[in-house]
């Protein structure tokens, strides 16, 4: 996005709105931006190094009132009254707690009612708003565009660089429009859209870009709907993803813990309805999806963008042209363990992770039960159903669905990250195949030579029905 | 950090695409809460295949990796960086990288170098005819050389002088302290806060 003046009455961009009202200085002679960030969300993988780093130089935390801390991708999903038991995932908590502690920072820590995955809780609270700029350090804060914000992952020098200065010193994304328009058929869902498009673009295909999802099929999603497809932006290597604010955006927002009150909110709102995309705004690119006619999808390699539909079968490196290309497929189907030609739905797994910061709000806990619901999990077949965080599961529990998956024969956890990344004890054996409602295939991802399928909840349901990846469509 | 002007070492092919970041550092190495020493971490699954490249002489003590298609995407994790650079890596050479690495690349003094393909195609070339050859990165002249090869890579005028400074971005940042106060007091009431907890 080019970097000149808000002043001026030229067609803009969401990106451009929110990077143009947080821009500090304006870099000059190829010097970045400095762009105010408005929420600092904190976890305990990458903070340690950069507390630190204010440590050593003896700086403070500049605004602990716009940071967040929780603990959740080392925390355990069973018995979280007890020790974490590996001592250095406890290091790593108890390192966090004191941080919190020094610096005054909120902390939501295991048993906490606030507590769990960092992109599930900021939404929940309502501290993720239109228009405001959001960083983690973890690639998947992109979930947040799904409110016309501005959020993207950063690394831990950077994690301290925002402790230190409340600011980041940017140089301007490019701007993508992914345009889906047309109308989800049912069984089809927000998942399958971004498999889709990451399947089109490729996982460089974003690079650099800033990516704004449109058109009728966004619009018609919930805001659980696109989180996920936000989520998963920096899967097809974009910096962010966005959806423009809309009614549906206030509709979640309101009543929330941190939205804002009273006259404050009708300020907010007020500005919020100026952000979406002006007519004759232009995009760097644009890519455009028929969501009519998407299908289940299902990803067969060891990066996401190597998905197909489920209807179809495991591809043939030989036909894939570009070399690059072909190599990467001809490595993953080894690592798979899967033969070209193969039909994707005759594929047996032998465990089903339903959670993640991509899938695990409340709707797709809710859209997962609604397959299951009375049926029987497949023999042979394990089940793990992991709550985004505290609240979810309590809500989650208040309808039923504890019951509903254990009846099922699956198992229901507390809250956490839990398998989608394995760094607690819920890992995949070496060799073991999963369908997967995370956002990552890559290789050893859920434990050593784990074989990940990436799937929507409610794919996830009919293959944990079937035992073999199953689409919705397969199950009455 | 570190100035850098020339680097010169050891190159190490490694000709895969889509290096990830759980390749370059597995997950269960993240647990760690020191900022250094993460040596033994780098590639660490791979490392254990003895047909890997870095468990071949003389590649095990190379200092500029040669790689291919989008090197470090995957998660934020800097751990990534931390590895090469404590493993002894200065540079690393690629096509194309996934952005966030290359930030974070840029605030430990790791040089990512972007070349066109056939120029990383024709290191490793170099590097298969006459293994532990020398490859030269000069940020001063924003150049690479192995053997025959030499080409020009892009690097922008203000990550070079930080890079040739050795500059720390906190500090540099901190040089705009008033205007990131001017800029507060303009912030909006109802912009979200997490303090007080409600
Ligand atoms: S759920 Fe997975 S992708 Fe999301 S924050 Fe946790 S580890 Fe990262």
């Amino acid at each position: 996005m080019n970097a000149t003046d808000s002043g001026t009455h030229q067609p803009r961009t969401l990106a451009q709105k929110v990077w143009d009202a947080h821009r500090v200085v304006t870099g000059e002679n190829g010097e970045p931006d400095l762009i105010y960030i408005d929420l600092h969300l904190v976890h305990e993988v990458t903070s340690p190094q950069a507390f630190d780093g204010l440590r050593l130089a003896g700086r403070p935390v500049r605004r602990p009132d716009l940071t967040i801390a929780t603990e959740d991708h080392n925390t355990p999903t069973l018995n979280i009254t007890e020790q974490i038991a590996d001592p250095t995932s406890r290091t790593q908590i108890e390192t966090l707690r004191a941080n919190a502690k020094e610096f005054g920072i909120r902390l939501h820590s295991l048993g906490d009612i606030e507590q769990g995955i960092v992109h599930v809780v900021g939404p929940q609270l309502g501290l993720t708003q239109p228009g405001i700029t959001v960083v983690c350090g973890d690639s998947h804060t992109s979930t947040h565009g799904a409110f016309g914000a501005m959020a993207f992952g950063i690394g831990t020098s950077e994690v301290e660089h925002v402790l230190a200065t409340q600011t980041l010193p940017l140089k301007p994304f490019k701007t993508m429009a992914i345009t889906v328009n047309g109308h989800l058929r049912d069984g089809v869902t927000a998942k399958d859209i971004i498999l889709a498009v990451i399947a089109k673009i490729g996982t460089g295909g974003g690079q650099g870009y800033v990516l704004e999802y449109r058109g009728s099929a966004i619009e018609e999603l919930s805001l659980d709907g696109r989180m996920t497809i936000c989520n998963m932006s920096i899967e097809a290597g974009a910096r962010a993803g966005m959806v423009a604010p809309d009614e549906t955006t206030f509709a979640y927002l309101k009543g929330r813990p941190h939205a804002p009150q009273g006259a404050d909110w009708d300020a907010a709102v007020e500005y919020w309805k100026t952000l979406p995309t002006d007519p004759g705004a232009t995009f760097d690119a644009e890519v455009i999806i028929d969501g009519d006619a998407l299908e289940p999808f299902v990803t067969w390699g060891t990066n996401p963008g190597q998905g197909v539909a489920l209807s179809d079968t495991v591809p043939n490196p030989a036909d894939i042209a570009d070399p690059n290309d072909r190599a990467a497929a001809e490595r993953a189907l080894e690592y798979m363990d899967l033969t070209p030609g193969t039909p994707m739905k005759s594929i047996p797994v032998d465990q089903v992770f339903m959670g993640s910061c991509t899938n695990s709000r409340i709707e797709d806990l809710r859209a997962f039960a609604s397959v299951i619901k009375g049926k029987k999990l497949a023999p042979g077949v394990k089940l793990m159903v992991v709550p985004g965080s505290a609240r979810v599961r309590l809500e989650a529990e208040a309808e039923g669905i504890d019951k509903i998956v254990e009846e099922f024969g699956g198992e229901w956890r507390f809250a956490g990250c839990s398998m989608c990344l394995g760094m607690n004890p819920d890992q995949l054996e070496p060799g073991e195949r999963c369908a997967s409602t995370s956002n990552r295939n890559f290789e050893g991802r859920q434990g050593k030579g784990g074989r990940t399928h990436l799937v929507s909840p409610l794919v996830a349901a009919a293959t944990a029905i079937r035992g073999t990846l199953s689409s919705p469509w397969d199950v009455e | 950090m570190e100035k850098i002007s020339v680097i010169t070492g050891v190159g190490v092919p490694l000709k895969r695409s889509n290096v990830d970041t759980d390749q370059i550092i597995p997950a269960e190495f993240l647990k760690r809460v020191t900022k250094t020493g993460f040596e033994d971490a780098l590639f660490q699954r791979w490392r254990q295949d003895p047909d890997f490249v870095l468990n071949h002489e003389p590649f095990s003590t190379g200092t500029v990796l040669v790689a291919g298609m989008d090197f470090g995407t995957g998660s934020s994790r800097e751990h990534a960086v931390w590895a090469l650079r404590d493993y002894g890596f200065r540079a690393v050479i690629a096509p194309r990288f996934a952005d966030i690495f290359r930030g974070n690349s840029g605030k430990q003094g790791l040089l990512t170098v972007v070349v066109p393909e056939p120029v990383v195609e024709a290191i490793w070339a170099e590097i298969d005819a006459n293994p532990g050859i020398e490859v030269t990165v000069d940020l001063v002249n924003r150049s690479v050389s192995c053997g025959d090869v030499h080409s020009p890579f892009d690097i922008d005028d203000y990550t070079r002088w930080r890079l040739m400074e050795g500059l720390d971005d906190i500090g540099l940042t901190l040089r705009h302290q008033s205007d990131i106060d001017e800029f507060e007091t303009h912030r909006e009431s109802w912009r979200p806060t997490t303090l007080p907890a409600r």
